[in-house]
């Protein structure tokens, strides 16, 4: 199935000419592209990779033997969002982590949502990422997710769409921070021609969020410290980037320690109270007296610790549950449910296979279709129908007929492209937009724009790195 | 039945193991079937211990040791007043929706061998709820011979069932992986079960499942014995599987290798026979 020409970020609707007039906002990126000879943009180009591979050097001082596999590709050309584009998303991402939050808060807590039929019980008691342990107390200010990744797709000037909910722990921010620095290095110009809303504040919102968080018996100053799962695990560079853009410790779990259900980090002087841990790790390793017995890269007793009110974990744990694909299906209902409004943005129209209607459509519809398993992230575990070949879809047919309830199907969307440098030229490419949005006691906060990702293989529609996706710097015009 | 239990779990480390931490589901709680008349934990050595309760409604221990030490024991005293309810468990104490019992774990995943296993010992399940578990419970032990060995705490359900040997605890999770499989909400208890061929001394508590049954609630299914529970077993924990119901979980720091031993004896009450008994499995049963 050949897909209409997708709606284009700078030209807009597919069916204008080329060459023709551009969206208002690209207004003077497209004279930029037109004017700049093309020698100048190779020139950067080779820079941006460069200051990337300096990046990836800088990394690989914490030990890390494989920075090739670290550069994700840079493309030069930004996404541009105009400001009521981007009041629009931020209006509706706020929405959207407010429901979750008020989501994890009753599915651990009081259950009304159950009750009132709007989700069923079994796909929240039955998923893997439901943990029971957060049914004994509460968390602080009633917040689970701090840290959201919201995966957006666009397929029109006003259609935007919720693709995922990333809450458990999202990243890519790092990216953001640094494809926006090397931009202002390589084209000042460009900057001085457009009013940019700036990125750079993400480490300081971040920062004040978590402390937001801090349990009560926490000082006027708490402690907040960021939990790797060490130097193997692939974002571990972003760890320590992150850890450093906020000023605070980086630990493992030979670093930390609980003491009568408080944890304490060890320092040259001397235990030191730890009041928030904003962890890199999933639940199930956070803590080997409470989850996986064989986890050595959680602390023994954290759970206890935490339970007990004396320290934060941000992300909560048990928020994995809203980033299930099946729970996903559910949003529009949870959203109006729990904010008593009609969702501001949308979600993708999705099947649920363990619906036996939806199963028998999904089956009979392969070709069109993309599949997804229900706990599957990355990329990794998906048809994309229309781009598969007959024998995938057959593999893939059979996975799904022996397995239906672990999957989730959605129409192919064709979402938005955005031009790109590629050997041939400048020519559109689909992308997506990761805004990362923080939920604090006091506020929440979201950086204008976020992590635009691309695929950059022509006509592909996954944008996940692990799949040959590149980034892009995005832009939210002030005015 | 009047059962009184010693039970001794005893560590050595080879050298001294400091931030000890264990966390110990040892404490029975009163349903119908049972009335704890004493209960007492007391480890060898010097530290804060505390009860909570968890997720399950399980009483949760958690020793903190003060001091690096070489050894530990974990000394568990008590005596349970039992009474035969048929294997119906009424009045315990019940936190979870029945919904989260249907949850697949690691150790209870049902390998394409366990689902056909499944559906072939029961018909494909349609019959009614309590023969359907019945029927399982009988084919469990005929296909999982009692061996105690060649399987770990951490042997999953489908390792155990294609060796074809295990343990109480393994049966026991065998036994969930298939109910499960049909749609039954079932859970994963430890405990302690008083033999009745006259050996008292024991090497391990035992292990057994409970499966929900619509007008009855939740029935005790003992494949390791081939039995539904009776007065014989005292019911100290439950889970999803071993994990969440397990006796000791524990962390150190340094120590070196871990020398463990079990010593456990449960005795009591012989004069009375249970009817459901008379099955002649009991004595291979212990694991």
């Amino acid at each position: 199935m050949a897909l209409a020409k997708a709606f284009d970020e700078m030209t807009g609707p597919g069916d204008l000419p080329a060459g023709g007039p551009v969206r208002d906002a690209y207004d003077t990126l497209k004279a930029w592209l037109d004017k700049t000879p093309p020698e100048h943009f190779n020139t950067r180009r080779s820079q941006a990779e460069m200051l990337f591979r300096r990046i990836g050097i800088t990394f690989a001082v914490y030990g890390s033997n494989d920075s090739t596999e670290r550069l994700i590709p840079f493309d030069i050309i930004p996404r541009v969002l105009t400001k009521p584009e981007w009041d629009f998303l931020e209006r509706g991402l706020k929405q959207r982590v407010t429901a979750l939050n008020m989501f994890l808060n009753d599915i651990y807590g009081a259950e009304e949502c159950i009750k009132a039929g709007v989700i069923p019980a079994d796909l929240v008691y039955r998923n893997q990422h439901y943990q029971m342990e957060m049914r004994s107390f509460r968390v602080p200010h009633d917040l689970y997710v701090h840290i959201a990744g919201i995966d957006i797709v666009r397929t029109g000037e006003k259609d935007f769409f919720v693709l995922e909910d990333n809450a458990r722990t999202p990243s890519g921010v790092s990216y953001m921070l640094e494809n926006r620095e090397v931009m202002l290095r390589l084209f000042p110009e460009l900057f001085s021609r457009h009013r940019v809303a700036p990125v750079e504040n993400y480490p300081d919102a971040l920062l004040a969020t978590l402390r937001s968080l801090a349990p009560q018996s926490a000082s006027r100053d708490p402690t907040v410290v960021l939990l790797t799962p060490g130097r193997y695990n692939s974002a571990f560079y972003e760890h320590s980037f992150l850890a450093d853009k906020l000023g605070v410790e980086l630990v493992e779990a030979g670093d930390l320690f609980t003491k009568d259900d408080v944890v304490y980090m060890r320092t040259t002087e001397g235990p030191r109270r730890v009041d928030v841990i904003y962890r890199r790790l999933d639940d199930a390793f956070l803590d080997p007296l409470v989850f996986r017995p064989d986890s050595v890269l959680g602390v023994p007793g954290l759970m206890n610790a935490y339970e007990r009110g004396n320290v934060t974990l941000s992300n909560a744990v048990g928020t994995g549950i809203s980033d299930d694909k099946a729970v996903y299906s559910y949003m529009p209902e949870i959203v109006k449910f729990f904010t008593g409004e009609e969702p501001i943005l949308h979600n993708v129209p999705t099947y649920r296979c363990r619906e036996k209607e939806s199963f028998s459509y999904v089956m009979d519809n392969l070709k069109d279709l993309v599949v997804k398993e229900v706990n599957g992230s990355g990329g990794y575990g998906m048809l994309v129908g229309p781009h598969a070949t007959r024998r995938e879809i057959e593999e893939f047919g059979k996975r799904l007929r022996h397995a239906p309830d672990g999957f989730i199907a959605q129409p192919t969307l064709s979402l938005s492209t955005c031009p790109t440098f590629v050997a041939s030229g400048v020519a559109p490419r689909h992308v997506d937009l990761r805004p990362f949005v923080l939920a604090g006691a006091d506020e929440i906060r979201i950086v204008p724009g976020g992590l635009t990702r691309v695929a950059l293989k022509e006509g592909s529609l996954v944008v996940n790195s692990s799949q040959g996706g590149g980034t892009k710097d995005t832009w939210v015009l002030d005015a | 039945m009047r059962i009184r239990v010693v039970h001794d779990t005893i560590y050595t480390y080879e050298q001294a193991a400091r931030g000890l931490i264990q966390v110990l589901r040892l404490t029975p709680r009163d349903h119908d079937g049972q009335h704890v008349r004493e209960w007492r934990i007391e480890p060898s050595a010097d530290g804060r211990l505390t009860a909570r309760e968890d997720g399950f409604g399980n009483i949760v221990h958690w020793f903190t040791a003060d001091e690096a030490a070489d050894a530990l024991t974990v000394r568990v005293t008590g005596e349970v007043e039992t009474f035969d309810t048929a294997g119906i468990v009424r009045g315990a104490m019940e936190r979870l929706p029945e919904p989260f019992y249907l949850r697949e774990t690691p150790l209870t995943e049902p390998s394409p061998e366990i689902q056909a296993f499944a559906e072939e010992a029961t018909s494909g399940g349609v019959g009614e709820r309590l023969s359907v578990l019945h029927q399982l419970l009988t084919a469990v032990p005929e296909r999982v011979v009692f061996e105690p060995g060649p399987t770990s705490a951490s042997t999953t359900a489908a390792a155990s069932f294609e060796a074809g040997k295990g343990v109480c605890q393994d049966m026991s999770h065998i036994f969930i992986a298939a109910a499960r499989h049909l749609e039954i909400p079932t859970r994963y208890v430890s405990g302690y079960f008083r033999r009745d061929d006259g050996v008292d001394d024991q090497h391990a508590g035992h292990a057994w499942a409970e499966a929900l049954v619509p007008g009855l609630g939740w029935v005790g299914f003992d494949a390791a014995n081939g039995i539904s529970t009776t007065e014989a077993h005292i019911r100290v924990a439950i889970g999803l599987d071993y994990l969440g119901a397990a006796p000791i979980r524990g962390s150190r720091i340094g120590g070196g290798k871990e020398g463990l031993e079990v010593r456990l004896r449960v005795e009591g009450g012989i004069e009375s026979h249970s009817q459901s008994q008379s099955q002649g499995r009991q004595s291979q049963s212990q694991g």
